[in-house]
């Protein structure tokens, strides 16, 4: 009974609050699911400019990437306004070794681990400041990894509407069916942020996401 | 050899949300694997991977954790308000969480009912 009235009054707050003038989206993921790829996709779409580095080296994003006043319009003229929030990909393990054997020396890659450890507490702790959250998967892997679930548990916990961006839809391995029958209660679009297909509908889905 | 403790739900359910992160970390980090029986919280999953963050070094990597809950969606009428139930009077026992260091746990993958653990290979040389 306490936790029906803590969502009603969660959500009343909420829909209070909706109506100001633009809202702060969060991408939020594992490392190397795309998240950056796809901030850098709508920034490009809609601003005209990059807003993070991208890399096939894992916690590439260290740090929270904050673009303001991102406007979109659908097809129906309709705008939203919102601050991006580029996040460092969430893991439980971070092992330095790992960018050494991707070519990094020593130093650089013991430097890298530390700065994506710190990366990953600040993204946790940044959850709670989200109004709406965009959950970037790579679609060609596992979804059940507890990374996923606790994330999703933790923004559903906190009554944070969630879209899913089954990303990487280009690749042959990729398979959608898996992402959407591992959360069915959360709507999963299909996209390749790197290659913009079906953004769109990813879009779209955005419009329904920040109402 | 791979050392797996277990922790009865028992164990940790009188313990606050910090008490029982160090516990299942402490023993973690001693590079044995924890079995506990029933899940954390969902904040305190949150919390398990920051204080793990904060914790890794050149020696400690991380960990690995999974969790296998049954899904109580699937759950109808009476048998649902029966799970709530036996929740609150006995505390969220269902499920079970397995967490071990990443030095020693690969991967471990969920499908959904199911759990598969991959160690990582120790080679160790003969001296010939």
């Amino acid at each position: 009974m306490v936790s029906f009235f803590k969502k009603f009054l969660n959500k009343l707050f909420r829909n209070l609050f909706s109506k100001k003038s633009h809202v702060k989206l969060g991408l939020y993921g594992p490392p190397n699911g795309g998240k950056s790829t796809l901030a850098n996709r709508i920034c490009l779409d809609w601003l005209g400019e990059e807003m993070s580095t991208v890399s096939h080296i894992a916690h590439e994003t260290r740090e929270i990437n904050i673009k303001e006043q991102v406007n979109i319009k659908n097809k129906k003229g309709k705008e939203l306004t919102f601050s991006l929030v580029d996040t460092p990909g969430i893991a439980t393990k971070i092992d330095y070794e790992d960018f050494i054997k991707k070519g990094m020396k020593s130093n650089q890659a013991k430097k890298r681990a530390k700065e994506a450890t710190k990366g990953v507490i600040d993204a946790i702790k940044w959850l709670d400041t989200m109004d709406s959250v965009v959950v970037v998967l790579d679609a060609t892997k596992d979804p059940y990894s507890q990374v996923n679930i606790t994330i999703i548990g933790n923004l559903q916990a906190r009554n944070i509407p969630v879209l899913i961006a089954a990303n990487k839809i280009d690749l042959k391995r990729a398979n959608l069916e898996r992402i959407k029958s591992a959360f069915p209660q959360y709507e999963v679009v299909g996209i390749s942020a790197k290659y913009g297909k079906n953004v769109e509908s990813f879009y779209e889905n955005l419009f329904k996401l920040v109402k | 050899m791979v050392t797996f403790q277990f922790i009865p739900y028992t164990d940790i359910e009188s313990l606050s949300s910090a008490k029982r992160i160090n516990k299942i970390l402490n023993i973690v980090k001693d590079n044995k694997i924890v079995i506990l029986e029933g899940r954390l919280r969902k904040h305190e999953e949150a919390d398990l991977i920051e204080i793990t963050m904060e914790e890794i070094n050149q020696r400690f990597k991380g960990i690995e954790i999974s969790v296998i809950y049954p899904d109580k969606d699937k759950y109808a009428g009476l048998k649902r308000l029966k799970a709530g139930f036996i929740n609150l009077l006995l505390g969220d026992r269902q499920g079970l969480t397995i967490i071990g260091p990443a030095s020693i746990v690969k991967k471990i993958e969920q499908n959904p009912n199911h759990i598969e653990l991959f160690t990582k290979e120790t080679r160790k040389r003969k001296n010939r």
